[in-house]
């Protein structure tokens, strides 16, 4: 009934009855008291469910208009735990741009138990479509792609999706519900790297998972509580916490990304960016590979670090980072190259964020002359 | 390093962006009471944690920085903060102090410092030839607080920290309402800066603490050594906690301050409401001191109703701000001055302040304000439909 950011200010307020806390209280407690035999007040034992959890999984589940929500330790922990809902045999259809981490878990994990990957470029529904098999059971989008920004169209993803039977997975972390809405879109579950935009300050570790529709959320619960990756009461509370300040941040991040973008692509060291129209990220190639390093030692303001959806401005290089555990071949051949840099633009003064830019490159120009 | 900076962007990037270390982008949360000393004979910087633990001092560089102060300090909460700055007054001493004055702030000054023999006299801090009248030879003190709470009188803080001056006394500046993203006041003469850390700074109504900064070093010694010996220090789980808070400080106090002034013209257009005390109106008594002093007039103001009961039917039918004690939070809150921050005050001085008891105070916090004028204005319907007609 709220807008979305009057959502956002007011997730947890008005949970507890008792003392009127505006804040939820962390219930670092691992069990639950019954009165008797059968008499269970809801809550059991932590992993299985947490009043602090719970209260971060409905927010999530209402800002995703998902059924339910699912705490996880991790963004990746979010995925293994979808990953129990198949079986050997199963095919998946996977963006062929995807982050390293999801590739590894598949390549080095899932495949040993029989899952197997069809890397598709996904922004093509022709591309998804001929892929399909008859042992496909899930269509897996990360849009925007990470690190190349390539955007794919949901809802005909989620036509095809439906007209094959199979389930449409859609990673959520660039641009979080406020600017995307998967499930309204058609996707069967949403996922996120909780770590990014919805935490928000590069201090908490999380992953979400919501879902729509009443059998795949049971069985999600039973695998999120069986497999055990569950959130932490207080990371729980910390990214609610997050979650607060998300469409101030978010707004802000996309003014600073669009100002950059338009700088970035005027400026002659850089040879192309890529920004998908929305959100905080950008990816950009410098003109000469061997700038890439002295470039990012001359950053002073902008950190040099892997993550992303923080507070502060960083810039990861894909080839060495997020990256790396893709093989150079399949890396290259999907654009992701050594001149690419992947930028999250920060909540700073933008000027300041370009003098710091523009510094770094006149040095990284001037030291490899 | 910070100082090529605009202040948006020393919210995030200070000599504590990283921790040396390990690279860390957050501060390490340092839980040690005490620290091992390799020498006998000299102690390294850090020998205890009540006198100085690496993650508060962390905040108190970060704050003093962002105050444009030499040195910072943190405090169990805002009146520690307050009452340890009190603490630097000695018996026979005058405290000239605004009329208005937080309840807890009054509290402390009427029941505690005047047992140890500490004088106060209140007066009307916008009228400086008032003031003038009030100084005694013993005053060593004029305490501000502004914008004021709840009426929000705006105080001319470089006017009255020369005046202070000229009579050999230090300016206290009570800066929660506005925190450095809109007021400096050590860059308008002030010599220490109070914070109810629990507000704004910190945002997220989930800390209590208190924050004070000074710009002289030798009255930075004075204060560090009554913070280290009467020991209301914060807590390093809480320090972190307002570091954190502290980085969103630029982005929710634009949303915040544009949202108070779309809401508070609205409650000034409707005939439910007799008086909204906002310095952001040009017709406010002192909008060109506000104007002059601080980049924005905040997001807190107060309105009274027409009556007493008109005001309890109209927080009866508001859904959507908290009704609580407290201000500067993601959450709006409505307070009631008389019943809350004012409480300590007794009815005869609220009364002579004008602090009605028809009058509600509104902290602004990040909703969309389209949501609130809509609960507001279904709470005032009702309110005229019963109360005014």
């Amino acid at each position: 009934m709220y807008d979305v950011e009057t959502k956002l200010a007011q997730i947890g307020n008005r949970s507890e009855k008792t003392t009127g806390t505006v804040n939820p209280p962390v219930y670092f407690s691992t069990a639950f008291r019954h009165a008797g035999i059968g008499e269970s007040t809801g809550y059991d034992y932590t992993r299985t469910g947490n009043p602090t959890r719970e209260i971060l999984e409905q927010a999530i589940a209402d800002l995703e208009d998902g059924d339910r929500g699912f705490a996880c330790s991790s963004g990746m922990a979010a995925i293994q735990t979808i990953l129990s809902l198949f079986q050997s045999g199963d095919e998946w259809i996977i963006s062929k741009d995807l982050y390293g981490g999801t590739y590894r878990l598949l390549e080095q994990g899932f495949k040993k138990w029989g899952l197997r990957c069809c890397y598709v470029n996904t922004s093509s529904i022709e591309d998804i479509e001929a892929a399909i098999t008859e042992n496909t059971k899930a269509i897996f989008i990360e849009t925007p792609t990470n690190p190349l920004m390539e955007t794919a169209d949901i809802a005909k993803a989620a036509e095809l999706a439906k007209k094959h039977n199979v389930l449409l997975i859609v990673d959520n972390t660039f641009y979080t519900p406020l600017i995307q809405q998967p499930i309204r879109l058609g996707a069967d579950i949403v996922i996120h790297s909780a770590t990014k935009y919805l935490g928000g300050h590069n201090d908490v570790l999380a992953g979400l998972i919501v879902a729509k529709g009443d059998e795949i959320c049971q069985e999600l619960a039973l695998h999120h509580n069986a497999a055990g990756a569950v959130l932490s009461p207080f990371d729980s509370w910390l990214l609610m916490r997050g979650m607060k300040t998300l469409a101030l941040r978010m707004e802000k991040h996309e003014e600073n990304a669009k100002a950059l973008q338009s700088f970035l692509k005027n400026h002659d060291a850089v040879l192309d960016v890529l920004y998908p129209g929305r959100g905080g990220m950008i990816s950009f190639r410098v003109q000469d590979e061997t700038w890439v390093n002295p470039f990012l030692q001359n950053l002073t303001l902008i950190s040099f670090a892997e993550s992303l959806g923080g507070v502060e401005s960083f810039i990861t290089y894909p080839a060495t980072q997020t990256h790396a555990d893709i093989p150079e071949k399949i890396r290259l051949e999907t654009g992701v190259c050594n001149r690419l840099l992947r930028f999250s633009v920060g909540i700073e003064n933008v000027d300041d964020l370009i003098k710091d830019l523009d510094k770094a490159f006149t040095i990284a120009k001037e030291v490899t002359k | 390093m910070s100082e090529q900076y605009s202040f948006e962007t020393k919210l995030l990037h200070n000599k504590h962006k990283f921790d040396p270390a390990t690279g860390a982008v957050s501060v390490p949360i340092q839980h040690a009471s005490t620290f091992h000393q390799q020498e006998i004979d000299s102690f390294g910087k850090y020998d205890y944690a009540r006198s100085l633990n690496p993650t508060r001092e962390a905040l108190e560089e970060i704050i003093a920085d962002l105050e444009d102060g030499t040195k910072g300090f943190a405090f169990a909460s805002g009146m520690a903060a307050i009452s340890s700055a009190f603490l630097l007054l000695s018996q026979g001493d005058h405290v000239l102090i605004s009329e208005d004055v937080y309840g807890g702030t009054y509290r402390m000054v009427t029941t505690v410092l005047n047992r140890f023999g500490i004088e106060h006299t209140f007066v009307d801090m916008t009228d400086l030839a008032a003031i003038e009248n009030a100084v005694k030879p013993n005053t060593k003190v004029f305490y501000i607080e502004t914008p004021s709470n709840p009426l929000m009188k705006v105080t001319d803080i470089k006017a009255v920290s020369k005046l202070a001056k000229q009579n050999g006394a230090w300016t206290f500046v009570d800066n929660t309402f506005l925190t450095p993203a809109l007021q400096k006041p050590l860059c308008l003469g002030a010599d220490i800066v109070l914070h109810s850390a629990t507000k704004f700074l910190s945002g997220h109504s989930d800390v209590i603490a208190g924050l004070a900064v000074v710009k002289d070093e030798e009255l930075g010694k004075l204060l560090g050594s009554i913070q280290n010996s009467f020991g209301a220090v914060l807590g390093v789980q809480d320090c972190w906690l307002l570091m954190r808070g502290l980085k969103t400080l630029h982005v929710r106090m634009k949303h915040s301050c544009e949202a108070a002034n779309e809401i508070a013209s609205y409650l000034n257009n409707h005939s439910a409401i007799k008086k909204v005390y906002y310095p952001g109106f040009t017709d406010h008594p002192q909008y060109d001191i506000q104007q002059e002093q601080a980049t924005s007039p905040g997001a807190v103001f107060s309105f009274e109703l027409h009556s007493e009961e008109a005001m309890r039917t109209f927080v009866k039918n508001v859904e959507l701000p908290v009704f609580a004690v407290s201000l500067g939070a993601v959450e709006s809150i409505l307070s009631y001055p008389a019943k809350m921050s004012h409480a300590a005050m007794d009815p005869t001085a609220r009364e002579e302040r004008g602090i009605s008891d028809a009058l509600l105070r509104l902290s602004v916090g990040l909703e969309n304000p389209q949501d609130l004028i809509a609960d507001f204005e279904k709470a005032l319907k009702k309110t005229a439909e019963l109360h005014y007609i």
